[in-house]
């Protein structure tokens, strides 16, 4: 439970910033990456003195609160799409990355023994393979022994980013998932538990046999939980490693598109990890407070140079720098100061 | 009185007046303290319901009545698909298994406790209660997440899955395949919870039972269940009858210890040992991180689970009246 630890931790460092000093700058958002902000901003408050004010409402509200102009940033998991970002006058970047990872129950099997492909993974979760021993699984995974029972699928009850990404690949994988359900942060799941957030999901397959689910890779890295290797676009099977989701982002074509609007699944590459997701920050072009604005360009850069190393430390990946290089870029064109 | 106000005229120079005005004045505020204290409740209930109303309008133009008889639960379908019907039919079923264990348990304790219990494990089993009561419903979500759910999964679930394999009706109420988290498990935990609101009252109207009445009782030969059966309970009914209404209400809008357990699927089985939803587990699920019309039609849902309450409870107190109405009162 390091994770939680450092959430709390973090959480309290946030709250006693705040308390002593008036935050200069603010910011609400997705939940997601809320530790790794929490632990930037207490980083970045010893070395310069400027405090950070982070609030995880959840993507929507850091949406809403940005175009309300209530903060300085907001903070979201799904991007917005282009025309949305120019009504608004918004300015959108990716800050830092995350992964989603299949996390299966079997007796026996070790992480990282069996794979899974989209089609596969859709299958299992529209409800049309019902035993571990389909033959779909089985040809996947003939050196796995599975047993003869039934798939127990846990997937996520409360609306999240986590969720988006994952149907999102899974709509990519697979056209019949496309047309059925399709992809959102809470859809309509043809069959499963659900269960309330990553902490909710990793604890229902720790405890159940024969169950399958997705999680944030930090939480199947920090609970053991064992995490299955994936097909990807190129047809390689690749395991969930730091090196397959940088080069998930590295694969992504970032500059032909407008606003960043890159949903990280299903990249091209021989190594890229298949889920992956970034989480985005969002800033008026033209903020009526410019110096709170522009202070808050700094710290994103300062979190660029200085904060990979933190982010690593609780399992987030920082982007890669051809990535930030162009988001610099962009801050000096589109933001006014 | 005559005599009283002679005494006081002697005691010295009086303004009865302006006596009896003071007196006036402090009860025609305390009237309207009280009063307004009284009327304030009428307010913040109707801003309640006009703002669940405003909240919910665009889903009541989107979906209209059909939303009440739509299983679907579609948010991110284009357009969005929202029906209540699953996290309804979640609502009642959990709440009426809860009532069906925790009714008969919850009278017994507390006619034990009155009636047949030792004054000396009195205070504890009273107290054990009291704090059954006090228990947060995060850690009641969290006991039948790690504890409960597992050992009614592995043990209990196979069992009655097995007993009732080929039953008509019960066959199909209790089909496998066994599940940590399902809909009986959530009504489980919802019984644990509603347990001490039953019994807590139920010991308060038991004890103010004439003694006269049930010496009577026991003068004329009548054994204890006899006392408790036709003194006691017909004697305290009223009081009863508020306590389960108030466990029911609980039981009903139960949200957090719910949406651990019960499996959040929209669909309706019909099996109890399968995955559901209630009203409330479904917006505490979903609001943090919904919009627009997906927004709107969970707070529709909230509103629904206003009127529902409203309606058992009007029903209840139409059962009272008829029920006193047969006692000839």
């Amino acid at each position: 439970m390091n994770f939680l630890k450092t959430i709390v931790a973090a959480g309290m460092v946030a709250a006693s910033t705040t308390a002593a000093f008036a935050a200069d700058i603010t910011g609400a958002g997705a939940t997601f990456p809320f530790p790794i902000y929490s632990k930037w901003a207490d980083a970045y408050k010893k070395e310069t003195g400027n405090g950070l004010n982070y609030q995880s409402i959840g993507s929507g509200g850091g949406i809403k609160q940005i175009q309300a102009k209530t903060v300085t940033f907001g903070a979201t998991d799904m991007p917005l799409k282009a025309e949305q970002l120019e009504k608004d006058g918004l300015v959108q970047w990716p800050m830092v990355m995350g992964a989603i990872v299949p996390v299966v129950n079997l007796e026996g099997v070790k992480p990282g023994e069996m794979v899974f492909d989209g089609e596969t993974l859709a299958s299992i979760y529209l409800g049309k393979i019902t035993k571990w021993d389909d033959a779909a699984i089985k040809k996947l995974n003939p050196n796995v022994k599975l047993p003869s029972e039934a798939i127990t699928v846990v997937r996520r009850s409360d609306g999240s980013g986590t969720t988006f990404n994952f149907t999102n690949y899974l709509s990519k994988a697979s056209a019949d998932w496309k047309s059925k359900v399709g992809e959102g942060t809470a859809v309509e799941w043809p069959v499963g538990v659900g269960a309330k957030g990553n902490e909710g999901v990793s604890g229902n397959i720790g405890q159940t046999k024969n169950s399958i689910g997705y999680v944030e890779y930090a939480y199947a890295k920090q609970n053991k939980l064992t995490y299955t290797g994936l097909v990807n676009k190129a047809g390689k099977t690749v395991q969930p490693t730091v090196e397959a989701f940088q080069a998930a982002a590295s694969n992504a074509d970032w500059a032909k598109a407008p606003g960043y609007y890159v949903i990280l699944t299903d990249q091209p590459g021989e190594k890229s990890w298949p889920i992956t997701a970034a989480t985005f920050i969002l800033m008026h072009k033209d903020a009526t407070d410019k110096a709170a604005s522009q202070e808050a360009i700094k710290f994103f850069r300062w979190a660029f140079t200085k904060g990979d190393k933190a982010a690593e430390e609780l399992d987030y990946i920082p982007m890669p720098d051809t990535v930030v290089k162009q988001i610099e870029k962009t801050w000096a064109a589109d933001i006014k100061s | 009185m005559a005599v009283q106000s002679d005494i006081i005229d002697d005691a010295g120079p009086y303004d009865r007046a302006k006596a009896l005005g003071a007196f006036k004045l402090g009860d025609v505020t305390f009237y309207w303290i009280t009063r307004l204290s009284a009327i304030s409740v009428l307010l913040i209930l109707g801003g309640i319901i006009i703002s669940l109303i405003v909240g919910a309008f665009p889903a009541m133009k989107e979906f209209g009545f059909s939303f009440l008889w739509t299983q679907r639960w579609a948010p991110s379908a284009d357009p969005p698909v929202l029906g209540a019907l699953g996290p309804m039919y979640g609502t009642l079923v959990t709440s009426f298994i809860a009532m069906l264990i925790a009714i008969p348990v919850g009278l017994g304790i507390a006619i034990f406790l009155t009636e047949l219990c030792p004054q000396w494990l009195r205070r504890p089993i009273g107290m054990a209660i009291e704090l059954l009561a006090g228990i947060p419903s995060i850690i009641y979500g969290m006991w039948g997440f790690f504890v409960l759910g597992p050992f009614l999964a592995n043990s209990f679930q196979p069992f009655m899955i097995k007993i009732f394999d080929g039953v008509p009706v019960l066959g199909a109420i209790f089909a496998g395949p066994p599940s940590y988290l399902s809909t009986f498990n959530a009504a489980l935990i919802l019984a644990i919870m509603v347990l001490p609101f039953i019994t807590s009252i139920s010991v308060d109207v038991f004890k103010t039972v004439p003694p006269v009445l049930k010496e009577a009782a026991y003068g004329v030969g009548c054994t204890t269940w006899e006392v408790v059966r036709s003194v006691v309970i017909p004697y305290t009914r009223v009081g009863i009858i508020g306590g389960i209404m108030l466990a029911l209400g609980r039981a009903l809008g139960e949200t957090m210890a719910v949406t651990f357990i019960i499996g959040n699927s929209f669909r309706i089985s019909s099996s109890i040992f399968a995955p559901g939803t209630t009203i409330s587990a479904a917006i505490a699920s979903e609001f943090a991180e919904s919009d627009g019309l997906h927004q709107s039609g969970l707070i529709l849902l909230g509103l629904l689970l206003f009127v529902l309450t409203f309606f058992v409870l009007a029903a209840a107190r139409l059962m009272l009246m008829r029920l006193d109405k047969k006692a000839g009162k």
